[in-house]
C-alpha cells in the first residue's frame, strides 16, 4: 500500500444531527479555523540546508460542541499547530483564528482553556496561589476569584495539598493542578496537548472522565493525542496530520474503510504505514506507539 | 495594569522564597558587624570606613540582586515551559515584559530598603544622626539605578540566550559605567579623530549610572541635593529605562516559543 496523497475531508455536523442544516448553510461559525497555515523553520547552523516545513496548507475548522481529536505520528507537525493556534509561533502563511479573532490577539484567548502535555507551573507556588494568579491574568473579579479557585481545587480533589508548593506535588497531582488551571475560567474552548502523556490508568481514565464531562456540558474541546483508543472513545471527529500535511478529516465512522473495525487501523492506512512494507513510510511503529 | 500587576506579584514571591536576598542581607551585615568590631586608632568615633565598607557592600549586593532576578525571568519561564501556560491566557508579550520588570525593580527596592535599615541603624549608633532626607535621595536614587539596570538585563535577556552570558556582559557593562562613565568625555577629548569621536558618543548615548551613586554624600555627611535635581535624574532614568524596555517588549513580540 502506498502513501495517501490526497486527503480525505467529511463535512461536519453529519446531516443527521440537529445544528447540521445550520452549519451546511453557514449560520453555525467555528469556534476555531485555520486556513491554508504554513510554518516553516529556518534551519538552526548554515549547514541545515533550506527552511524545514512544519505545516504545510493546513485547513481545518472546529465547531462548538464537538471534541475534535488531533492525530498523527510524532513530528507530523501537531505541536507546531498548536503553538500557532495559541500565538507562540507565527505562521509563515495563512491565517488562523478564535473566537473570530486572530491567534495573535491576546483576546482571542479570553475563552480558551489550555493543558500542556507535560506540567509546566510555576514550582515555588501553592496551587491555591498559581489559580490565583492565572484567575487575575483572565480578569475574574476579585468577589468571584476565591470562589471559583475552591470550586477548581475541589473537582480536581486536590484538598488541602493546594496550599502546599507544587514541587512537592506527584506527576498527577501536578496533572489535577494543570486540569484546574484549564477550567479557572470556565473556558468555552479547551486546547489539550496530549492530556494523558504519562499518567498511570487512572490518570487517563479521569482526563477521558473530564472530557466526556465538559462534552456534556457543551465545551469544545480540541485535543492532539497518541492514544488512539481513547481518541475513538470521546472524539466527534478527527483529523489526522502526517508530514506537516492534513491526510483526512471528519467523523471517525467516516474514515474508516470496509473491513477495518478500529480507528487505529484507518490511522495507519492513512499515512502510509504498512507493517510488511518499511519503506512504504519513513516512519516506526515505535513512533506511533509512544 | 492588573496583568501587569499579577505577573510581578509572581516576581516577588519568588524573590522572597528564594535564599538569595537573606544570604546577601547576612553576609553584609556580617561582614559590617565584623569590621565593626575593630577599633582603629582606639576611637570607637571613626564612623566613616564602616559607613563606606557597608555602602559599598550594599551595591554590589543590589547590583546582584538587579541582575540576577531580571537576567533569569525569561529564559527561565523558556526553559522550564512555563511561558507556555502563561502565554495562552490573555496576556500580551509586552505585558509579561512589563509585569517581569515591575517585579523586578520593586523586588530590588524592598529588598534595598531592608539593607539601607540596616545602613541607618549602623550609622545612627556610631554617629547618633539620622540624615533622613539624606537617606531617602540615596535610597531612591539607589532605587532608580536598579530599575535601569533591570530593565538593561532584561533587554538583554531576549537577546542572550544564557543567563549566564547576559549576566556577565551587564555586569561588565554597569562596572564600566559606574568606573568610567564620568571620565569618557575627557578621554575622547585627548584621544582625537574617530576613536575619540566614537567615544564621545559613548558618553551621550550611555547611560551615566554613576549619576545615581551619591555614597559620598551620606559618607561625608555632605547637605542633601536639591530636590529638582532628583527629579531630573528621575526623568532621566525613566526615559532610558522606558526605552530599554521598549526595545525588550519589541525583541520579545518577535521572539519565537517553540
Amino acid at each position: 500500500m502506498g502513501l495517501v496523497v490526497s486527503c480525505r475531508v467529511v463535512p461536519w455536523p453529519r446531516a443527521s444531527t440537529g445544528f447540521a442544516f445550520g452549519h451546511m448553510s453557514g449560520t453555525i461559525k467555528p469556534i476555531l479555523s485555520a486556513e491554508n497555515l504554513r510554518v516553516e523553520y529556518r534551519p538552526t547552523s548554515r549547514k541545515g540546508g533550506g527552511p524545514k516545513v512544519a505545516l504545510n496548507g493546513l485547513t481545518l475548522a472546529v465547531y462548538p460542541g464537538e471534541v475534535f481529536g488531533f492525530l498523527g505520528p510524532n513530528g507530523a507537525g501537531k505541536t507546531t499547530t498548536m503553538n500557532v493556534l495559541l500565538g507562540f509561533t507565527p505562521p509563515t502563511s495563512g491565517r488562523a483564528t478564535i473566537f473570530g479573532s486572530d491567534v495573535r490577539d491576546p483576546s482571542s484567548r479570553q475563552r480558551i482553556g489550555y493543558l500542556p502535555e507535560l506540567t509546566y507551573y510555576y514550582k515555588f507556588l501553592t496551587a491555591f496561589e498559581l489559580l490565583r494568579f492565572y484567575a487575575k491574568i483572565f480578569g475574574i473579579p476579585a468577589a468571584q476569584r476565591e470562589q471559583r479557585i475552591e470550586e477548581a481545587i475541589q473537582l480536581v480533589e486536590l484538598g488541602a495539598a493546594a496550599r502546599r508548593p507544587i514541587r512537592t506535588y506527584s506527576k498527577g497531582m501536578q496533572q489535577r493542578v494543570g486540569i484546574a488551571q484549564a477550567l479557572i475560567n470556565n473556558p468555552d474552548l479547551l486546547i489539550l496537548d496530549e492530556p494523558t502523556s504519562g499518567l498511570d490508568p487512572i490518570g487517563r481514565m479521569e482526563v477521558r472522565r473530564l472530557i466526556q464531562r465538559l462534552k456534556k456540558e457543551g465545551k469544545t474541546v480540541f485535543f492532539s493525542s497518541h492514544e488512539l483508543g481513547e481518541v475513538e472513545t470521546v472524539c466527534d471527529r478527527v483529523a489526522i496530520l502526517f508530514q506537516g500535511e492534513l491526510k483526512a478529516l471528519g467523523p471517525i465512522a467516516s474514515l474508516m474503510s470496509p473491513g477495518e473495525t478500529s480507528l487505529e487501523q484507518a490511522f495507519l492506512r492513512i499515512i502510509g504505514f504498512t507493517p510488511n512494507e518499511e519503506s512504504a513510510c519513513p516512519i516506526s511503529p515505535l513512533s506511533l506507539a509512544s | 495594569m492588573s496583568h501587569i500587576s499579577a505577573v510581578a506579584s509572581v516576581v516577588i514571591l519568588e524573590m522572597i522564597r528564594r535564599k538569595d536576598v537573606y544570604v546577601l542581607l547576612f553576609l553584609t551585615a556580617l561582614i559590617t558587624l565584623a569590621l565593626g568590631a575593630v577599633n582603629f586608632f582606639g576611637d570607637p568615633k571613626i564612623a566613616r570606613y564602616l559607613k563606606e565598607v557597608c555602602l559599598a557592600l550594599i551595591w554590589v549586593s543590589s547590583l546582584v540582586i538587579a541582575v540576577f532576578t531580571a537576567a533569569r525571568q525569561i529564559p527561565s519561564e523558556k526553559e522550564s515551559r512555563t511561558l507556555f501556560p502563561l502565554l495562552a491566557k490573555p496576556i500580551s508579550r509586552a505585558q509579561v515584559m512589563l509585569g517581569k520588570f515591575l517585579g523586578c525593580w520593586l523586588a530590588c527596592a524592598a529588598s534595598l530598603a531592608a539593607f539601607y535599615v540596616f545602613f541607618a541603624i549602623l550609622s545612627a549608633t556610631r554617629e547618633g544622626q539620622w540624615p533622613v532626607a539624606n537617606y531617602v535621595q540615596a535610597y531612591w536614587l539607589h532605587c532608580l539605578f536598579c530599575g535601569l539596570v533591570a530593565s538593561l538585563t532584561l533587554l538583554g535577556s531576549v537577546w542572550f540566550t544564557a543567563v549566564s552570558s547576559n549576566a556577565t556582559i551587564i555586569l561588565a557593562f554597569v562596572g564600566a559605567m559606574l568606573v568610567l562613565g564620568r571620565h569618557l568625555h575627557k578621554v575622547a577629548m585627548k584621544t582625537g579623530g574617530l576613536a575619540g569621536n566614537l567615544l564621545d558618543v559613548g558618553y551621550y548615548a550611555l547611560p551615566h549610572l554613576e549619576w545615581f551613586d551619591v555614597r559620598d554624600l551620606i559618607i561625608h555627611n555632605w547637605p542633601r541635593i536639591d530636590w529638582d535635581v532628583i527629579a531630573k535624574d528621575t526623568l532621566y532614568a525613566f526615559a532610558y529605562g522606558g526605552c530599554f524596555l521598549a526595545l525588550a517588549c519589541w525583541r520579545f513580540r518577535r521572539y519565537a516559543i517553540h
